[in-house]
């Protein structure tokens, strides 16, 4: 990134010194994980070019849309719908970090014994390093978890324009109802913000474009599943990432061009690992970028990463929204419809969680199932001993990974993900 | 060459084991200390020129990237150490200097499921050290004086450190060295009993202790009582792990000689 961007940087409030401190760690630890690996497709020089450019262009692009009128809305989570964003002509933007900062001073906010997602969060607010939180014209947090719900009351004193939606515990009646009234109180919201109001035909639109992202994915993940599979877990992580921040029409053009690669590398059986390697489906919490531990000690050792059942990932991508219905209202519903069928763990219950992930390894042909929680997170972690049961008794081998985004236990951490590689494949 | 070679390159000793047509020819064991590069050197000039070797534990990394040396993990190392020195155990417990391992076997040998100490050394061989250290006695000393304490005391503090604390508090109340010694040992007992647990093992079990822990007579025995299956330590428990990697990097050659 060029010397161009420092002061768009400080317009935008950055602590420049906290921010290049970062992207020197980050840009190292690409090169490290990334741009070591062997064989990886050509067309993966989308992703480093999008990675080299994460704090410069794309941010560039928030500014120069920020002064058309183009609204930047910043977001947490999978349930937050990027269609009724795109449909009052503005930008979604997932702010989810992947990474520790600012550590002592978070933890002056918060206790030290929550999430690192939220730690991370709060990290690169107070830290002022995020340029996309600071372009966020909104920021939306959203009631999940027990650690969303009341971080959300201490960063409301930390940005200027916060926004809670609430969303429903339980899959029922009263579920669709109240994320209905959620969905449609968070429109007027938008409407209020642009001053543009959502019509038919702007969100018919915008569902048709983040429908085109999700059709991009589910071409990439289909031709994961063959082997050797053509393209890394690393990679493919970071196409899920970027997913939440890249324009979407773009995003989705790149990747067609790239499954076109891949395609071509399936009809001539090559991949980047050799065939017959182990193959790994993980599941649970998101990784926000640049959370890369897990994929970089499970692809750094031998085996391969073939899917993700996560947010960021076939959870969050999952099922289109349907186009049918000739007013706002109706396609608002769509919306609901969709969205309830996510199957976080913050719903109780969440059976179908489950039979996904049973599926996911058929498809992909998983040899086994790393199941990760982030340390802390009651829910994942929860969800995580029950699951790994009825998968070991369905002969589906399971291990499940408790951690934060420290070094401190990659040691161990590495130990145990090459034992439970050994044990699929004998 | 007929000899293969396992290294296992632990945190607190190194181990080497050289074998031939399924038989313990040589078995050496240092400790690392704050060489360990250099005493792994040594070692290596003991393995025949031409001979297979594979490496395990803590250290293996250095091994590959120094010496090219293949490497797998402890686990899959005890776990097949363990059934060459215990040919029906379904059970392995490592208890080694800074980890403690508990392996599950399936009916032909094959690891089925383990559980390690997390962030913690509890457990391990560095509690018993430190102990040991503490209360005035050398090792050998330290699970010897175990066996004769009785059996009042509890220890509350898991962690190795906060343990030490409460070690002091008691003699400071004058209790005797081996009670605390006694103590101590069911303390660390019961958490390798906890972890065992979590992988159901029990009293239809047959077990193996494995790494420096198998030598320590009072730690195996409060984990017999408490597991209730059999964990009669061999002569060899020390080297499983070294034994397991020349066993599979043999038959990996015999794999290679007769494709």
């Amino acid at each position: 990134m060029s010397n161009d961007y420092r002061p768009m940087w400080k317009d935008l409030g950055l602590n420049l010194e906290n921010h290049d401190a970062l992207m020197g760690v980050l840009g190292k630890v690409y090169a490290d994980l990334f741009l070591s690996q062997m064989n990886r497709p050509a067309k993966t020089a989308y992703l480093d070019f999008v990675m080299s450019e994460v704090h410069g262009l794309r941010i560039q692009e928030l500014v120069e849309g920020r002064k058309k009128g183009r609204k930047v809305i910043g977001t947490y989570c999978t349930f937050v719908p990027e269609e009724l964003v795109l449909a009052v002509d503005g930008v979604m933007v997932g702010l989810c970090a992947g990474a520790d900062f600012a550590t002592e001073e978070v933890e002056k906010l918060l206790p030290r014994n929550l999430c690192a997602l939220i730690k991370s969060t709060f990290g690169f607010k107070l830290g002022g390093v995020c340029p996309y939180l600071e372009s966020a014209d909104m920021v939306v947090g959203e009631n999940t978890c027990d650690g969303k719900k009341k971080a959300w009351e201490v960063l409301g004193g930390l940005v200027d324009n916060l926004y809670v939606m609430d969303l429903p515990q339980m899959k029922n009646a009263g579920a669709k109802g109240l994320l209905r009234s959620e969905y449609l109180r968070f429109k007027a919201e938008l409407d209020k913000l642009t001053g543009k109001t959502i019509t038919v035909e702007s969100l018919a639109k915008a569902i048709d474009t983040v429908n085109a992202k999700r059709q991009a994915i589910y071409r990439l993940s289909a031709l994961r599943a063959a082997d050797p599979a053509p393209i890394s877990g690393l990679d493919s992580l970071l196409i899920n990432q970027i997913f939440f921040y890249e324009d979407p029409v773009r995003f989705t053009a790149q990747i067609h061009e790239l499954c076109d690669e891949l395609e071509a590398r399936v009809k001539s059986h090559v991949g980047v690992k050799d065939k017959g390697t182990a193959r790994i489906l993980v599941s649970g919490c998101p990784m926000a970028v640049p959370n890369w531990k897990i994929p970089a000690l499970v692809e750094g050792a031998n085996a391969i990463i073939v899917g993700e059942e996560s947010c960021v990932g076939e959870r969050g991508t999952r099922n289109l929204v349907s186009r049918e219905g000739t007013t706002v209202e109706a396609l608002v519903d769509n919306l609901v419809d969709r969205y309830l069928q996510i199957d976080c763990a913050i719903y109780t219950p969440n059976q179908d969680r489950l039979a996904h992930i049973q599926e996911m390894v058929k498809t992909y042909q998983a040899d086994g199932v790393i199941l990760y929680g982030l340390q802390f997170c009651t829910p994942y972690l929860v969800e995580a001993m029950g699951i790994e049961g009825v998968l070991e008794k369905a002969g589906i081998p399971a291990i499940r990974i408790e951690t934060d985004y420290s070094q401190e236990d990659v040691g161990q951490l590495k130990t145990r993900i090459q034992a439970f590689i050994e044990r699929i494949s004998e | 060459m007929t000899v293969s070679a396992g290294l296992d390159l632990g945190s607190t000793t190194l181990k080497l084991v050289l074998m031939e047509e399924g038989q313990i020819l040589r078995r050496e064991l240092e400790r690392s200390v704050s060489h360990p590069h250099d005493t792994a050197r040594r070692l290596l000039t003991l393995v025949p020129s031409g001979c297979r070797i594979l490496a395990t534990g803590y250290g293996r990394d250095l091994m590959e990237v120094e010496h090219q040396i293949p490497t797998i993990t402890e686990i899959k190392a005890h776990a097949v150490g363990a059934r060459f020195l215990a040919p029906d155990c379904s059970a392995v417990i490592d208890i080694g200097g800074q980890d403690v391992k508990a392996i599950r076997l399936d009916g032909t040998g094959r690891v089925s499921k383990f559980e390690m100490n997390e962030r913690c050394a509890a457990g391990t061989g560095m509690f018993l050290e430190v102990m040991a250290r503490r209360l005035g006695y050398p090792l050998d000393a330290f699970k010897n004086a175990a066996l004769e304490g009785s059996d009042h005391l509890t220890i509350n503090a898991l962690c190795t450190v906060f343990a030490e604390s409460e070690v002091v508090g008691l003699l400071n109340r004058g209790q005797a060295r081996e009670d605390i010694a006694r103590a101590l040992h069911r303390s660390i007992a019961k958490r390798i009993t906890a972890m065992c647990g979590r992988l159901g093992l029990g009293p239809a079990d047959r077990g193996l202790v494995t790494g420096g822990g198998a030598h320590n007579g009072c730690l195996v025995a409060f984990l017999q009582s408490l597991l209730g299956c059999p964990l009669e330590p061999s002569d060899s428990s020390q080297f499983a792990g070294a034994i397991g990697c020349a066993l599979i990097t043999a038959s990996a050659g015999n794999r290679l000689a007769s494709a």
